[in-house]
């Protein structure tokens, strides 16, 4: 057997999946592969995205209650219309720039910093997908060792609250390190989000492998009451903000590809480089596929698995900023919703086995990638929002069985069967 | 006419030819042995005969006709029960649930009758003589129960051929002795029994014929009668009588002994063993011998770190230690090839390679890495030291056969170079040619200075190799004998009490 096919074998379904994705696309969507360069002028450059729902000044408002349907209505419409708006790709800076009013519109004013940018679907796929990307990679990790994180959805709207609370109060004065400035400042609250979604993912560490509590029960814990907690950081309502930095995020533009997807190859190198180029990977692998072995070979099993959780609560935290940047307001009831589920999916799809084991991220990126596109592609489609679950469910079984080599020789032995039978009539 | 037949039975393996041809029969009422190392292809015959792989080519004849099973129940349907050498059964459930898996007693309404199948299960056990709460759970029990509970549920179907690969590895002599017993009077009843083991005196004991298998191709089959037992060993590995007499001795005990390099005082664990002195100098070989359930392996767990003592001290190399997990041992450079190599020994899924390094990676931590290189030069090399049997150190080392998996432990142990190695029934399920080349790596080992605790229910074994014997009986230390004291009678006489 040669290596090299060995080692990208679990890529090859996935990708398949993907190329039909894109290939049904290319068919039925007109203009799915546009892509356009574009020039963003100096002058928008600098200044901050407008056109945020809400308040008419300028600086983070806050929402109360009694408004509160609208905004929610229009965050959620945000996210599909972003898709449809992206894969109507005709549309110019100019046309669109200040004309759309909800949040997280691609609306050409992103940042960037050498004033050209690549704009389409397949772009705004990735940029979408960045958040199920980034947390993926937790996800893989946690998932190798025979665990899972299903509390990294309220984790992201921890993050979300956490950032926009001190935003708010450093627009308003009111904490330390506002005398820095707006385009220096924001970056007080990314880091405090990190800090603390990591301690999150130290908590739920702490519990599967510090007390040894199933994972699925201990993460069960921050899932129900993470969203809580994001709600008593926001005192109940949704903060939105318009700090250039943050909203650069996952709005911004840099080197012709949104600012997010940069995000997403640094965590992608960070952690493969992490776990391959040191023997953290392999101690992984090993306590996921036998951790009583693995303790007898020498292996601080519990503390290669509290680890994951930890940087499980990381990659969570950034995917949260990125949620919470790309609709320019935390929101702790809708932020990261479900996304949980996506993350799971994603590492399944890459190949990694849900008993622990071994693992690929460059499997679960791909995954991310397709779960996003199939999304994508839904909305595009208009599928109903409240549907859309139901194909999805459809695909990740099909790239599912497909990954699995059993169902694979079913499938060819009744072929191969047929084509015998054939052969003989 | 022959119960069941094999003609030219092939299969082919990534990168392993297992079964090269095999023609193979077996006849109503008879017992027959199947022989061969470790890594000859004996469980995988037994595999494709049950249906659990297809054969790459060839066919399996029973009662005459040809067959194909498609799975092992498929065959338990055609009336061929078989116990695997990876006993498969159900930890977390009760032994009576795991007894009657797949055809639990019904009640009129469908329902599980939950009553008539421990009255079952108690039937089943007692064809073996053994009385247990079959309300328990399976994995409550030690491994010899967890062995003649699947023995006992693979007595339990209608059969009639049965299959039992490697079914005594971990049996005391009375429970082979009530195992042979029901063998014998199944035999009578007509049925036939394919018997697989790697202890020789049991094949004589009980077969009536003998096949030998050696590298995937088939020597012969004889009458027991006819086969002198220096010849089968000779069939098996592929020598002449005459070199394997010369192997056996061949082992030179080391009599050099250096400084104390481990010594403990009265450690213990309530409820697990009570206050023992072990101490072992450089080049010596400690046997520690006694019945299963003695203590033997519990003080090797505990000397590792596993399940941490709650009396008494220990010193390395002089220095006073604490060890209350293996990593800490690990690092004070003892190493453990424990009892349970499926369990607590190999990672299925890994490379032979990475399953080599793996201690040593431990030991040096995350950030220390080995280049690739050093790595498979590292594999390269012990798996032509320890003639382990693969095509290549990228193999996963769950598809190498048992002897050769216990080889990789060895390997990935002897990496770390340690001071002090324990080798907790090394020896167990493995055939004649690998025991004689452990036997002898341990010797080597220990003239090279390195200390050797040497634990083994085989007497022989233990006498033959041992500087000094703690025997152990209860739980307990109850005697020490050293130099030309060690002989069977004494240590026997010593466990006897
Ligand atoms: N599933 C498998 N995949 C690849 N190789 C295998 C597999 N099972 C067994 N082998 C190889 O086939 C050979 C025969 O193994 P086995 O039948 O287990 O030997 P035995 O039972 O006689 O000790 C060995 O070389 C082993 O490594
Ligand atoms: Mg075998």
């Amino acid at each position: 057997m040669n290596k090299s096919s060995n080692k990208f074998r679990h890529l090859v379904w996935p990708l398949v999946s993907l190329a039909l994705l894109l290939l049904f696309n290319a068919i039925f969507t007109d203009n799915f592969f546009k892509i356009e360069i574009k020039k963003q002028d100096s002058a928008q450059a600098v200044q901050a995205p407008s056109g945020t729902v809400e308040s008419p000044q300028p600086g983070t408002s806050w929402i109360t209650p009694e408004n509160y349907e609208s905004v929610n209505d229009s965050v959620e419409a945000a996210a599909n219309a972003a898709t449809e708006e992206a894969g109507a790709a005709a549309q110019t800076v100019q046309d669109s720039a200040g004309q759309q009013a909800a949040p997280g519109k691609k609306d050409g004013k992103g940042v960037s910093i050498f004033g050209y940018y690549l704009y389409g679907t397949p772009i705004d796929i990735l940029n979408q997908g960045s958040k199920v990307m980034v947390l993926a990679i937790g996800m893989t990790l946690v998932i190798a060792t025979g665990g899972i994180d299903i509390s990294v959805g309220a984790v992201m709207a921890i993050a979300g609250a956490i950032a926009a609370l001190l935003i708010s109060m450093l627009d308003a004065g009111t904490c330390i390190g506002a005398g820095m400035g707006p385009s220096v400042y924001w970056i007080i609250p990314v880091l405090a989000a990190l800090v603390l979604t990591t301690l999150a993912g130290f908590w739920n560490g702490m519990l599967v492998a510090g007390f040894g509590i199933q994972p699925m029960v201990a993460t069960l814990v921050l899932m129900v009451a993470g969203r809580g907690v994001a709600q008593l950081i926001t005192d109940g309502q949704i903060i939105t903000f318009d700090n250039p930095g943050l909203v650069f995020l996952c709005n911004g533009h840099a080197l012709f590809l949104p600012f997010s997807v940069w995000i997403v190859v640094a965590m992608y190198v960070i952690f493969g480089l992490l776990t391959r180029k040191t023997a953290f990977g392999l101690f992984i692998e090993s306590v996921g596929n036998n951790e009583r072995a693995s303790r007898y070979a020498g292996i601080e099993a519990r503390r290669i698995k509290w680890l994951t959780y930890v940087i499980c609560g990381f990659c969570a935290g950034m995917a949260g900023l990125l949620a919470a940047s790309n609709i320019k307001c935390a929101d702790s009831n809708n932020a990261g919703l479900n996304l949980e589920l996506d993350a799971i999916l994603a590492t399944v799809i890459g190949g990694t086995s849900m008993a622990g084991g071994r693992f690929f991220l460059s499997g679960s990126l791909v995954g991310a990638i397709l779960i996003q596109t199939l999304t994508t592609t839904m909305y595009m489609k208009n599928v109903s929002p409240a549907i859309v679950a139901v194909p999805k469910a459809m695909v990740v079984i099909i790239v599912c069985l497909l990954q699995s080599p059993v169902f694979r020789a079913k499938v060819l032995s009744i072929f191969a069967s047929k084509a015998a039978k054939g052969g003989v009539q | 006419m022959d119960l069941l037949q094999t003609k030219g039975i092939e299969k082919q393996f990534l990168g392993v030819k297992a079964l090269k041809g095999v023609d193979f029969a077996v006849k109503a009422g008879e017992i027959h042995a199947l022989m061969g190392e470790n890594g000859a292809g004996k469980s995988t015959l037994i595999k494709i005969i049950t249906g659990v792989y297809p054969a790459s080519a060839g066919s399996v004849y029973f009662n005459g006709k040809e067959c194909k099973f498609r799975s092992p129940l498929d065959a338990e349907h055609a009336g061929i029960s078989t116990v695997y050498q990876e006993v498969n059964l159900l930890p977390d459930l009760s032994v009576a649930e795991n007894i009657c898996i797949g055809r639990e007693p019904r009640t009129k309404l469908g329902f599980i009758d939950k009553k008539e199948r421990k009255v079952q299960a108690r039937k089943a056990l007692a064809r073996l003589d053994i009385d247990i709460n079959v309300g328990e759970n399976l994995s409550s029990y030690s491994i010899a129960i967890q062995q003649l509970v699947a023995i006992a549920r693979a007595l339990d179907v209608d059969c009639k051929l049965l299959i039992l690969d490697e079914p005594t590895s971990s049996l005391d002599e009375n429970e082979v002795k009530e195992l042979f017993k029901v063998m014998k009077k199944l035999r009578e009843e007509g049925m036939a029994i394919i018997f697989i083991t790697h202890f020789l005196d049991q094949v004589y004991e009980v077969s009536d014929r003998i096949t030998i298998l050696r590298d995937g191709q088939l020597v012969g089959s004889y009458e027991a009668k006819d086969l002198p037992r220096i010849e089968m060993v000779a069939k098996m590995i592929g020598k002449t009588p005459d070199e394997i007499n010369q192997m056996q001795a061949g082992i030179v005990k080391n009599t050099k002994f250096g400084d104390t390099v481990y010594e403990a005082k009265g450690i213990g664990r309530v409820g697990t063993i009570s206050p023992v002195d072990v101490s072992i100098r450089e080049g010596e070989q400690l046997g520690l011998a006694g019945l299963l359930g003695s203590g033997r392996s519990e003080i090797a767990q505990i000397i590792f770190g596993v399940d941490p003592h709650d009396s008494g001290t220990m010193t390395m190399c002089g220095k006073s230690v604490n060890f209350n997990s293996p990593q800490k041992a690990v690092k004070a450079k003892i190493a453990l090839i424990a009892e349970d190599r499926k369990v607590t020994g190999i990672i299925p899924d890994l490379t032979i390679r990475e399953n080599i390094m793996l201690a040593l990676q431990a030991s040096k931590g995350i950030w220390k890495t080995m280049t690739l290189k050093q790595q498979e030069e590292m594999a390269e090399k012990y798996i032509k030291l320890l003639r382990i049997k693969t095509p290549s150190g990228e193999q996963l080392i769950k598809h190498l056969s048992g002897g050769n998996q216990q080889k990789v432990l060895i390997a990935r142990w002897l990496a770390t170079n340690p001071k002090l190695l324990i080798l907790d029934e090394p020896t167990r399920g493995i055939d004649v040619g690998a025991k004689a080349e452990i036997e002898a790596l341990t010797q080597q080992l220990c003239g090279e200075g390195m200390a050797v605790i040497f634990i083994s229910s085989e007497l022989e074994e233990v006498v033959r190799d041992c500087d000094r014997v703690i025997v152990l009986r209860d739980r307990k230390k109850v005697g020490e004998v050293a130099g030309s004291d060690i002989s069977l009678k004494n240590v026997m006489k010593l466990i006897a009490g």
